[in-house]
């Protein structure tokens, strides 16, 4: 390895720093025990106490998980059944178009997403609430799952769909018992990302929520602007947390994967023949 | 081999398994099969044999029903296959890339076709572990296809396009990716697989030998065609074309202008500074038609002094000589300019032999020994 040089240290040093001061800071004063931010006057576990008798908070976080389950579900399934039929279908008429299309959504600013789905559910006559959301969330998500899924399925041997035809599986039982399984990396990480960005999402929450289901982003958010307390602090300590933990989970779960396939492709090559 | 009656091509009343009916299969404008008509019948190991790109997959893909023809008809056992999905179709295909279930062990991967076919769990068993068995890899059941080796997978390949005992089982160049060694002792597996299931095999290759090795029937195929369709033995010792004898084992092409010489036997003008050549062919030629003389290397003799016997002969010097170990070949070039090859078996020590570089040698052949073609 080469040592390392003054200035890659520096470079180093400040990308990290521009990246993850602020969280370090906000996870810091969220064990601050004095009300004010942003003077240190020990430490102290108490804000995280207040926070789970805090019951808005509470209630938002349960709204929050609900309908992230649910839209990252349901984006999974709409998203893994487009990247399958773009991927597989052959040509047909305007696929071009499709794709396109499905894929449009992910470089659609979100203010636009966001209005135009409020329109669409005042048009329908839709009362806004947990129901609006879980469908805006899902709309928005759907596509990240399609642009992950179908880049698995675009190295997917098709000959192993065909092989199962031949041993006679109906279509969707060869989808079901051999595509599925095996995309199945592909398909879970789809799903994580769609329920980190419906975790996380304020825009799109804040045009289609109602007044009985608020989100934690917004939450956070409208308690903001009466000013930062340390329980918001704790709140977005533990969110960080969360993330981190889904994280670092996912990814080393792929690892394990890949070093367990090399290792059982060695020992296949150096056994017997 | 214990079939060596086995000719069913030969029976008039003979039914066969698959046909094919003025099938022509085109993928936009490019015409992958033309107008084929062939039958193939039961208990039959048919080799397809030709160039990458002659259509051999396409074929393949239209009897496991991937591909539908463009025209034309083709019947399994007499019933035509038009339109039947391939999860519907008494056939099963062992796959180029073997296409394994990855996720699945040895043993599942085996039992996957037997468990769409609605057979009861004991029956399942039983089966799964006979073609464990029949394959060798009981051993090797719970593995994932990714802990075996390429030869194993290959195996298992086969011993889950066998499991449903299939009518007919294609198999598309199945032993292209095992080294040369492995590979002749799995066409003999398969053989012997072939005859104790008593199931009709198809098999693709674009290894003549392997072909030769394996088949009961040959056919030939070039740009979408089938050039001759013959067994084995037929396929070498009378190709009806100049690309069928080139394209099967090693030959000599003598391209000159044919004088009828009596019943069934023609003179061949080539070079006006050698004598004509004399070959017999039960195929009629007008006087004065262009036509090809095919000759073995092997059906050639190399000799220093002129033969007296031989009908034809003809003068040259060695050029260069190609030492096989059993075999050698010895390139002569004729007084014309045209090298010919010829082929002895290495009897002699190397020391002893008698011709080497730029020797004046003859060659020569006896009127029957070539096959005479018109293209
Ligand atoms: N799905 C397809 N679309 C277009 N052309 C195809 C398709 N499948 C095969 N071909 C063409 O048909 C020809 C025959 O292919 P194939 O049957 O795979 O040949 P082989 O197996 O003898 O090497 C090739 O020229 C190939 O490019
Ligand atoms: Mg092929």
């Amino acid at each position: 390895m080469r040592r390392a040089s003054w200035f890659n240290i520096t470079s180093l040093t400040l990308g990290f720093a521009f990246l993850y001061l602020p969280m370090v800071l906000l996870v810091f004063y969220s064990f601050n025990s004095s009300k004010l931010v942003t003077v240190w006057a020990g430490f102290s576990t108490k804000w995280y106490g207040e926070l789970i008798r805090n019951e808005a908070f509470l209630d938002a976080a349960v709204v929050t998980l609900k309908v992230a389950v649910i839209s990252s579900t349901l984006a999974t399934i709409l998203g893994t059944m487009a990247a399958y039929v773009l991927v597989r279908g052959g040509k047909f008429m305007g696929r071009t178009l499709f794709s396109g299309m499905v894929y449009a959504p992910l470089v659609m600013p979100e203010v636009i997403t966001g209005l135009s789905l409020l329109l669409l559910f005042i048009g329908i006559g839709l009362d806004r609430g947990v129901l609006t959301i879980v469908l805006a969330h899902t709309t928005f998500s759907m596509c990240y799952v399609s642009v992950v899924v179908s880049s698995r399925l675009v190295t997917f041997d098709r000959s192993l769909e065909e092989a199962a035809l031949d041993l006679g599986c109906s279509p969707f039982d060869a989808f079901r018992l051999v595509t599925l399984p095996i995309i199945a990396p592909a398909v879970i990480s789809g799903w994580l990302l769609a329920f980190t960005l419906s975790l996380d999402d304020l825009v799109i929450a804040s045009f289609t929520t109602g007044p009985s289901s608020t989100t934690l982003p917004i939450k956070i958010w409208s308690a903001v602007r009466l000013g930062v307390s340390p329980e918001i602090n704790a709140l977005s300590t533990i969110m960080i947390g969360v993330v981190t933990v889904g994280v670092i989970a996912a990814s080393l779960i792929s690892k394990h994967r890949t070093v367990k396939a090399q290792h059982d492709l060695q020992a296949a090559e150096r056994g017997t023949s | 081999m214990s079939q060596t009656n086995f000719s069913p091509w030969d029976d008039p009343n003979g039914k066969p398994l698959i046909r094919f009916d003025n099938v022509t299969k085109k993928f936009g404008e490019f015409v992958a099969i033309d107008d084929l008509t062939l039958d193939i019948y039961e208990r039959e190991f048919f080799a397809l044999l030709g160039p990458s790109g002659c259509g051999k997959t396409t074929m393949m893909r239209m009897l496991a029903g991937f591909e539908d023809p463009t025209s034309g008809k083709m019947e399994l056992a007499g019933k035509n296959i038009a339109g039947i999905p391939p999860n519907k179709r008494a056939v099963n295909m062992m796959f180029q890339s073997y296409a394994l279930f990855p996720h699945l062990t040895v043993w599942d991967n085996i039992a996957f076709g037997l468990r769409r076919g609605g057979a009861s769990k004991q029956q399942i068993e039983k089966r799964v572990e006979e073609m464990l068995t029949l394959t060798r890899m009981t051993k090797f059941a719970r593995r994932k296809p990714h802990q075996i080796s390429g030869g194993q997978r290959q195996r298992v390949a086969l011993a889950r396009s066998l499991a449903k005992a299939p009518k007919l089982l294609l198999l598309d160049e199945p032993l292209g990716a095992l080294d040369k060694k492995l590979r002749q002792d799995t066409q003999f597996e398969l053989m012997d697989i072939q005859e104790s299931t008593g199931t009709t095999f198809v098999i693709v290759t674009h290894d003549q030998e392997e072909a030769m090795t394996v088949a009961s029937r040959v056919a030939v195929m070039d740009e979408g065609r089938i050039i001759q369709v013959a067994t084995p033995d037929r396929i070498y010792e009378a190709p009806n074309s100049v690309y069928v004898a080139d394209f099967i084992g090693d030959v000599n092409i003598i391209e000159g202008t044919v004088k009828p010489a009596g019943e069934d036997l023609y003179y061949i003008d080539w070079n006006p500074n050698q004598a004509p050549l004399l070959a017999a062919s039960e195929r009629p030629f007008s006087d004065g038609q262009t036509a090809h003389l095919a000759i073995r290397p092997e059906k050639i003799t190399i000799s220093a002094e002129q033969p007296v016997e031989a009908k034809n002969t003809a003068k040259g010097s060695v050029l260069d000589i190609a030492y096989l170990g059993n075999l050698s070949t010895y390139y002569v070039q004729l007084d014309g300019g045209q090298v010919v090859k010829a082929q002895t078996a290495n009897t002699r020590r190397l020391s002893r032999r008698s011709i080497t570089w730029e020797d004046k040698v003859w060659i020569s052949w006896s009127a029957t020994a070539g096959v005479l073609l018109d293209r």
